[in-house]
């Protein structure tokens, strides 16, 4: 039956066929063969990793804004140290001789084989001492890094900054090992993965003396560090500086949009800080500083402060209520210096009556969006308040508020447009109507939004029903394009033609004649058509914020703004100049009334100089 | 008809002794290439050398428990535990978790296993219950389309699981059809087209085409070894070939070569047909059909090759093949690998001692690499004794298979020969250089407890089933 019984002598052939075959290849690989051996016994091989220089940053028109500055690591591999003279070597480093006890211990804790960090960002002079010397001192050697140099203080929130990655990344990241540096804000985090490069090896060959004796196997087993990709952001630096400088002494931001692309222009968070602050061997202790200074230059208001919109949320409204037809051009409503209804009454100023929607928005009239507010949520074509609130909601969400824009800068805040659910919660389901919400009339009471979404509100009023989201990077250098989403045209549900009444209202705000009501006179550009409306947002705490934003110029819009100013108080008085300042400097590259400058920079505004002296 | 025998008396201790030695080698080696100065503790359970020992301990366990269990479970119940195993391999892939992109491990509790290394036991069991089945003839075509679904099944579902180095193993399932006397034809037909594979990536299409003429003629030649008509048939060839390739330039029509070769050989295989026929020449038509099959299939190989391989598979068999240089990636480890050995010299640098594998350059060291710890710090004094006992070991299981009186018993022998033997030659041969980089472990060395228990559960049966032996009577 087993007639194939001779098949196994062809087994057991095979079986020592290639036993012989790997005893011959560990033959030759281990004895004949000296390629794969060390020339002395006591060499070692030394890994040093080649870090690559981050990628640069510039601005729109090809300025450099962040670069990059040689920096030495001293490095320590604890099983190859040998008894060395400490007092010597803690003169040369200017460290103690506990600090160099401690850190071999530490060093030793991680590895006894591999590298860890002895001394941080040695400066280039010691380097050059300690280089003469490093023969001394077996299992000590130097890596060399690049560390960010910017060629100004400003734009801080924006570039963001770099720091050492954290354990928990490391170990959800396999390309970074413990002190790599990773982008931990700003530009630098979120471009990291283009801006980082590749990390490369050289392995080299170390005699006792801690001497480098060449290459292993003639550079065979280097890999080469990829330089990360240059970054060209769509800031401009000189209005982004310019804002910086309008901002001194004083607290909110500025978010400038070009509407035709979503690019913004500039992003200021004041109180500002130096970003020079957060590099190299003082980080840590800057960042405690700056941690927990009271005006917190840190948070970058622009993205993550919230305020009620105000009186530039009366645009909106009023777009609402031409787009659901209970709001024509011609409908006037007068106003006596109040809106009452009922024992209710909300206060206006006083202005001529009646108006019409182009005046009311000229003039800004609180009693005219009390009535066209609530003929949207009364609105007959609904069967409840509930539906037609959540009709408005649909609208206001549409502008990119209550969500995040999704702009490539993290953290982003939501802001807040409310729910019905909120409301009947708070009031029951049949519990609430149009007059328990009346202050959103007018932008006050549940709205939250930040100047971000300011200013893209005004990109899309700008360019007639649209917006792209907004975005800080222009273009990634090797990169055929940037994601998607940015060429994308984010639709309102506002159709067009109803933007140009609006429109028509806030050229009369900026540019109406001397004594007809209008409320932005003082972001009036001589040969500029501005466009703009005027806000103050309700602060519980104290004083009111200041809130403006315009666009200019009316036809072909070039540059959409939101400023934020806090504590300003009428919206008027310090953001629409700030703002008409910063138009006036992106579009003309000059000020025409240099004392209105000199207003805005000389003024102090609720702003304790004293707690944030080491800002400047 | 079956007799009592104590079976304690009739283990196999030299195997049993052998497979010590290995699985103690293998820790050493385990705690040699993980190891920390501050860790020293060997039962320290967070280290992977005090987890194996916890795994070791289990081995023995089953080990022992397997002895116990009656023999004619196996038989009997093959079929069910390969239904179970082929069972937890579907549910793998659906609710398995990612290790290193392969989705081969099953978490129950905080308990992790894979069932794709008992997998191989299962199918070892089912294929030799089959093929000692009375009435089962290997050569038939419903008995290979039988063998190819036992053993195809698994690992397809393996290789569904990206695990391609475990569903590879199933390859080996080839010893034992050879052993129990698949026809050399089969066998020799798999070789060819393995052979074809690697031609077809390596050479050109014109160069395959000419050199499956002459591989044709001479065939063709041993068949027939009259020279009158082999000249025949390589004049009508060389004759088309003369013809088209005249008209081809004249005309300006515009041909390649390859297609002028290929009209050719359609003309002449044509006239051969009817000739062939005329004088009742045999086996034309079958080299004919042999020799179109082989170009429709070196066609096929780059298809193949281009859609159905990942990047990274395709990258390890050109650098094999050495059609591509890559040294920072796949040969980037291998020559790693090859320095940690290269470096052990002939005595090592001596226990602990290592300093290659030291750092995180060797991947996967106390896993697949763990033959480069053995190489650096035993030198070839240890890798040449590591080689030596395993080369026994195989030997001695080809003893203990060949000396089984049921015919099940030495088909799993074989099986078991099969799985350690591509186990072993792979992985050796992956950290030496010789065969690409597939991530399987070294038997009874390898880090992991999932592969240590398999394969001391697939040892175990073959000696508990040894250790019967004498309990048939024939
Ligand atoms: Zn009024």
């Amino acid at each position: 039956m087993d007639s194939f019984a001779n098949r196994r002598h062809i087994i057991r052939f095979i079986i020592i066929l290639i036993g012989l075959i790997f005893a011959i290849k560990l033959f030759i690989l281990q004895v004949a063969d000296s390629t794969y051996k060390l020339t002395a016994s006591n060499n070692v091989l030394r890994y040093v990793t080649q870090f690559p220089a981050r990628g640069l940053i510039y601005d729109r028109d090809g300025k450099m804004l962040v670069y990059n500055e040689a920096a030495y690591d001293l490095m320590v591999i604890p099983r190859q140290l040998s008894p060395f003279d400490t007092t010597e070597f803690c003169q040369i480093l200017n460290i103690s001789k506990e600090y160099i006890d401690e850190t071999i211990k530490k060093a030793k804790n991680f590895s006894n084989y591999n590298s860890s960090i002895f001394l941080k960002q040695v400066s280039s002079k010691t380097y050059a001492t300690l280089q003469e010397k490093l023969y001394k001192y077996p299992g000590f050697f130097v890596q060399s890094r690049t560390l960010r140099k910017y060629t100004n203080e400003n734009a801080a929130h924006l570039l963001g900054y770099v720091g050492e990655v954290d354990e928990k990344l490391i170990e959800n990241d396999k390309y970074y090992k413990q002190g790599d540096y990773i982008g931990i804000s700003g530009i630098e985090q979120t471009y990291e993965e283009y801006i980082r490069g590749k990390k490369g090896v050289n392995v080299y060959l170390v005699d006792v003396h801690n001497r480098i004796k060449g290459s292993y196997a003639a550079g065979k087993l280097d890999r080469k560090a990829e330089v990360g990709s240059n970054i060209i952001s769509t800031i401009d630096s000189d209005l982004q500086a310019y804002g910086e400088k309008l901002m001194k002494n004083k607290i909110g931001s500025i978010v400038a949009i070009e509407p035709s692309t979503g690019e913004i222009l500039s992003l200021v968070s004041a109180p500002a800080y130096n970003p020079e602050l957060l590099v190299g061997r003082t980080r840590t202790k800057n960042f405690i500083t700056l941690n927990t200074d009271t005006l917190k230059p840190l948070f970058n208001r622009a993205l993550m402060a919230q305020y009620p919109p105000g009186s530039t949320f009366k645009v909106i409204n009023g777009l609402i209520g031409l787009q659901e037809k209970v709001l024509w051009a011609n409908t006037n409503y007068s106003c006596e210096g109040a809106y009452f209804s009922g024992r209710f009454r909300m206060g206006c100023h006083i202005h001529k009556s009646p108006l019409d929607f182009v005046e009311s928005i000229q003039i800004s009239c609180n009693t005219y969006y009390c009535n066209v507010f609530r003929s949207i949520l009364d609105n007959k074509k609904y069967p409840s308040i509930r539906e037609s609130f959540d009709q408005w909601r649909d609208y206001v969400m549409s502008f990119g508020f209550g969500q995040y824009l999704n702009s490539d800068l993290s953290n982003e805040l939501k802001g807040l447009v409310p729910t019905k659910q909120r409301y009947d919660r708070i009031y029951g389901e049949k519990g609430w109507k149009s007059l328990t919400l009346i202050s959103m009339a007018i932008g006050q009471g549940e709205l939250g939004t930040t100047p971000l979404q300011m200013a893209n509100m005004t990109a899309a009023i700008a360019n007639r029903g649209y917006f792209y989201t907004p975005h800080v990077v222009k273009e990634i250098e090797g990169e055929f394009e940037l994601d998607e989403r940015f060429y994308k045209k984010n639709y309102t549900k506002i159709d067009s033609n109803y933007f140009e009444l609006a429109i028509q209202g806030m050229d009369l705000a900026v540019n109406g004649e001397p004594g007809s009501g209008s409320t932005a006179r003082l972001a009036h550009i001589p040969n500029i058509t501005v466009c703009g409306k005027t806000g103050t947002a309700q602060n519980p705490h104290g004083e009111d914020h200041s809130i403006f934003i315009a666009f200019a110029p009316k036809e072909n819009p070039q540059i959409a703004i939101a400023v934020y100013i806090e504590n300003g108080g009428f919206g008027g008085t310090w953001a629409a100049p700030t703002a008409k300042l910063m138009i006036e400097k992106y579009l003309n590259d000059s000020i025409s009334v240099s004392w209105w400058e000199d207003y805005i920079l000389n003024a102090k505004i609720n702003y304790n100089a004293e707690t944030s002296k080491h800002m400047e | 008809m079956q007799r009592r025998v104590n079976i304690w008396s009739n283990i196999d201790w030299l195997t049993v002794t052998i497979y010590l030695v290995l699985v103690i080698l293998g820790w050493i080696n385990i705690y040699a290439a993980v190891f920390n100065e501050d860790n020293q503790s060997i039962f320290d359970l967070s280290q992977r050398y005090g987890k194996q020992i916890v795994w070791i301990s289990t081995a023995f366990v089953i080990a022992f428990i397997i002895f116990v269990i009656d023999i004619n479970f196996y038989p009997f119940f093959a079929y069910f535990v390969y239904g179970i195993v082929i069972f937890a391999l579907v549910v793998v892939l659906i609710f398995g978790t990612k290790v290193h992109g392969a989705t081969s491990w099953l978490e129950i509790g905080n308990f992790r296993i894979q069932p794709s290394e008992f997998a191989k036991i299962a199918t070892a069991l089912a294929l030799a219950r089959y093929l000692s089945s009375h009435n089962v003839q290997i050569n038939t075509l419903k008995s290979y389309i039988r063998i190819a679904v036992i053993i195809l099944l698994p690992a397809s579902l393996i290789l569904l699981q990206n695990d391609t180095g475990s569903a590879l193993v199933y390859f080996a399932f080839i010893l034992v059809l050879y052993r129990e006397g698949i026809s050399e034809g089969i066998l020799l037909l798999g070789f060819f087209v393995i052979v074809l594979f690697i031609l077809a990536l390596v050479l050109a299409k014109l160069t395959i085409i000419l050199l499956s003429i002459a591989i044709v003629f001479i065939i063709f030649w041993f068949l027939n070894r009259r020279f009158k008509i082999v000249s025949l048939g390589l004049g009508i060839l060389i004759l088309n070939i003369s013809v088209i390739y005249g008209l081809n330039e004249l005309f300006k029509i515009g041909f390649s070569f390859y297609l002028v070769i290929l009209i050719a050989i359609g003309i002449s295989g044509f006239i051969y047909i009817i000739l062939a026929i005329r004088h009742k020449i045999k086996k034309v038509v079958i080299l004919l059909l042999f020799f179109i099959g082989s170009i429709l299939f070196t066609n096929s190989v780059d298809f193949v090759f281009d859609n159905f391989l990942e990047p990274h598979q395709q990258k390890r068999i050109n650098v094999v093949l050495g059609l591509e240089s890559d040294p920072y990636g796949v040969e980037y480890n291998v020559n790693q690998s090859k320095i940690a050995i290269g470096s052990g010299g002939i005595y090592g640098k001596g226990f602990l001692k290592g300093t290659q594998t030291k750092f995180d350059f060797v991947p996967e060291q106390s896993t697949d690499f763990i033959f480069c710890t053995i190489g650096e710090e035993w030198g070839f004094a240890g890798t040449l004794f590591v080689v030596f006992v395993f080369t026994f070991f195989l030997y001695r299981l080809v003893k203990i298979a060949e000396r089984q009186r049921s015919s099940f018993s030495r088909m799993y022998g074989y099986g078991v020969i099969s799985v350690l033997f591509f186990h072993i030659t792979i992985n050796i041969g992956m950290t030496i250089g010789l065969v690409p980089v597939i991530g399987i472990p070294l038997p009874f060395f390898s880090y992991g407890g999932s592969s240590l228990l398999a394969f001391t559960i697939l040892l175990f049966i073959l000696l508990r089933l040894d250790a019967s032996r004498l309990e048939l009577l024939k």
